[in-house]
């Protein structure tokens, strides 16, 4: 049911040292190998701790991995993002790879809309067409058209959510990293996110999604990733 | 690969005492990239922008600089008219006292206008017309544009400079601590509007700074120094969500949570 490898993590570690902590070290995982495939959705599960976020921000470069190596399909190449130049790892989240973080983070004075279209003039979208989806996403996500115009800064949590998923899904990126994508939503709005996420797998996404909700995570994903189980070993 | 803008090799500079200014700085800049530079007082930071804006000369190293239509040129192999002259045109750089950035004797209209003069613009219609809509995109009255610099706050006169600067569309920025000695809801104000007219005009820059959430904010790279040195250099969301240095990991976790 899926088609070409659009990612392929091979023997990914990541380790933190805390040196203001006298240099204690933090082995969060070691030896992770998996792939994910286009349009195929893979669920990390784990106990809280266990490493998903850790693992899902190391794909988007957020995280720098102690070894190993993140292969994402660029351009029609498979690049190795954990070696990649800073120059390419901004090219390949402007193009190739989206992230719908856990939290939205705010900028002083820029709108709703405009943070939502922001991320598809960044890829490439002409202003004024941008605008248009940004504000088509925001309506199917139920947010209040008077919310539009207003810095997000004073949103409710789910509010802030669906600006997030807008602006994480307004492109049509071929790898997905979601965080608890539907976390603080109403049934509602969660069935929408569902949609939404079920569209971009129709369109031939790759998909790597934390999402404690079992019955979202039944109707996203195909595959699990249990990360619980590649704590590093001593 | 090819298309640099700014290119620095080994960059060092020791002062005439022995002291380290900075030493074996090496990065490559391209068009419409942000570069923050971070790092404590006396880090090196503005040695290494002096050296790479041409105001001071490397002792070690060099910078190049991609003149128009000569390719990626030392910038102090360049004869000094010709420096002077990139200094003026392709550069800008926004002084974090406006004071020294600006002609305090001179209108805020002409502030702005002057540096059109200086790439070309001749007719004092284009020129005025272009003076108000900078001043208007740096959200300044327009009513004021004939009011000298010394009659506005800190936070206009930083605006007026950031408009003189940007009506030459200069193709590389250098900042020096933007919003340094501006109030918490003024520097907001700024940040947001640096943010916008970059991205919006594609300029290249350089910002050195010691607040960590102007690089959040606006640039792509940074590079963290201490000691005259970059101790580490990445993503600005990868060096300060997850710094690797002991020296970058003491500055993230220096800062208070509002």
């Amino acid at each position: 049911m899926t088609g070409k490898t659009m990612l392929k993590i091979e023997g990914l570690a990541k380790t933190f040292t805390l040196h203001t902590q006298g240099g204690v070290s933090i082995r969060v995982f070691d030896g992770v190998d998996f792939a994910v495939g286009s349009g195929q959705c893979v669920a990390l599960i784990g106990p809280s701790g266990a490493g998903k976020s850790t693992l899902l921000r190391s794909l988007y470069a957020n995280y720098l991995p102690s070894a190993g190596r993140i292969l994402a399909r660029h351009r029609g190449e498979m690049v190795d993002l954990v070696r990649a130049e800073a120059r390419q790892k901004l090219e390949i989240r402007r193009e190739t790879i989206g992230y719908v973080s856990q939290f939205l983070r705010v900028i002083p004075r820029i709108s709703a809309e405009d943070l939502v279209a922001e991320a598809a003039v960044a890829g490439g979208a002409a202003p004024q067409a941008a605008i248009e989806q940004a504000r088509g996403l925001l309506q199917r996500l139920n947010l209040p058209e008077a919310l539009w115009g207003v810095p997000p800064a004073t949103f409710s949590g789910g509010e802030q959510q669906r600006v997030n998923i807008a602006r994480g899904l307004i492109r049509p990126f071929p790898i997905l990293l979601l965080d608890e994508p539907t976390a603080s939503l109403d049934a509602d709005n969660r069935a929408v996110a569902v949609e939404l996420v079920r569209e971009a797998k129709a369109r031939g996404a790759a998909i790597v999604a934390i999402c404690h909700d079992e019955e979202v995570r039944d109707r996203i994903a195909d595959d699990v990733f249990d990360v619980s189980s590649y704590k590093a070993a001593a | 690969m090819n298309g640099a803008l700014l290119q620095a090799a080994a960059v060092g500079h020791i002062y005439n005492g022995g002291q380290v200014g900075c030493e074996d700085v090496s990065f490559e800049l391209y068009p419409g990239e942000i570069l923050g530079v971070v790092g404590e007082s006396g880090s090196g930071k503005s040695t290494l922008l002096a050296c790479l804006s041409g105001i001071i000369r490397p002792t070690s190293g060099n910078v190049r600089f991609d003149v128009a239509g000569q390719g990626l040129k030392d910038v102090f192999g360049l004869s000094e008219p010709e420096r002077r002259m990139l200094m003026r045109t392709d550069w800008g750089v926004v002084h974090q006292n406006p004071r020294d950035g600006l002609r305090m004797a001179v209108s805020a209209g002409g502030n702005v206008g002057e540096r059109m003069m200086n790439v070309g613009a001749r007719r004092y219609d284009d020129i005025r017309g272009a003076a108000v809509d900078w001043l208007e995109r740096v959200e300044i009255d327009p009513e004021r544009i004939d009011q000298l610099p010394r009659t506005f706050s800190g936070g206009m006169q930083q605006r007026v400079q950031i408009a003189r600067i940007l009506v030459s569309k200069p193709r590389l920025v250098f900042m020096d601590e933007p919003t340094g000695g501006l109030d918490v809801s003024v520097q907001a104000r700024l940040l947001d509007l640096l943010r916008g007219l970059v991205r919006d005009l594609g300029v290249a820059a350089v910002v050195v700074t010691h607040d960590l959430a102007v690089v959040r904010l606006l640039s792509d790279r940074l590079m963290v120094m201490r000691h005259g040195r970059v101790v580490e250099a990445g993503l600005t969301d990868q060096v300060l969500d997850d710094p690797q240095h002991p020296y970058s990991q003491l500055l993230v976790s220096s800062v208070l949570q509002a």
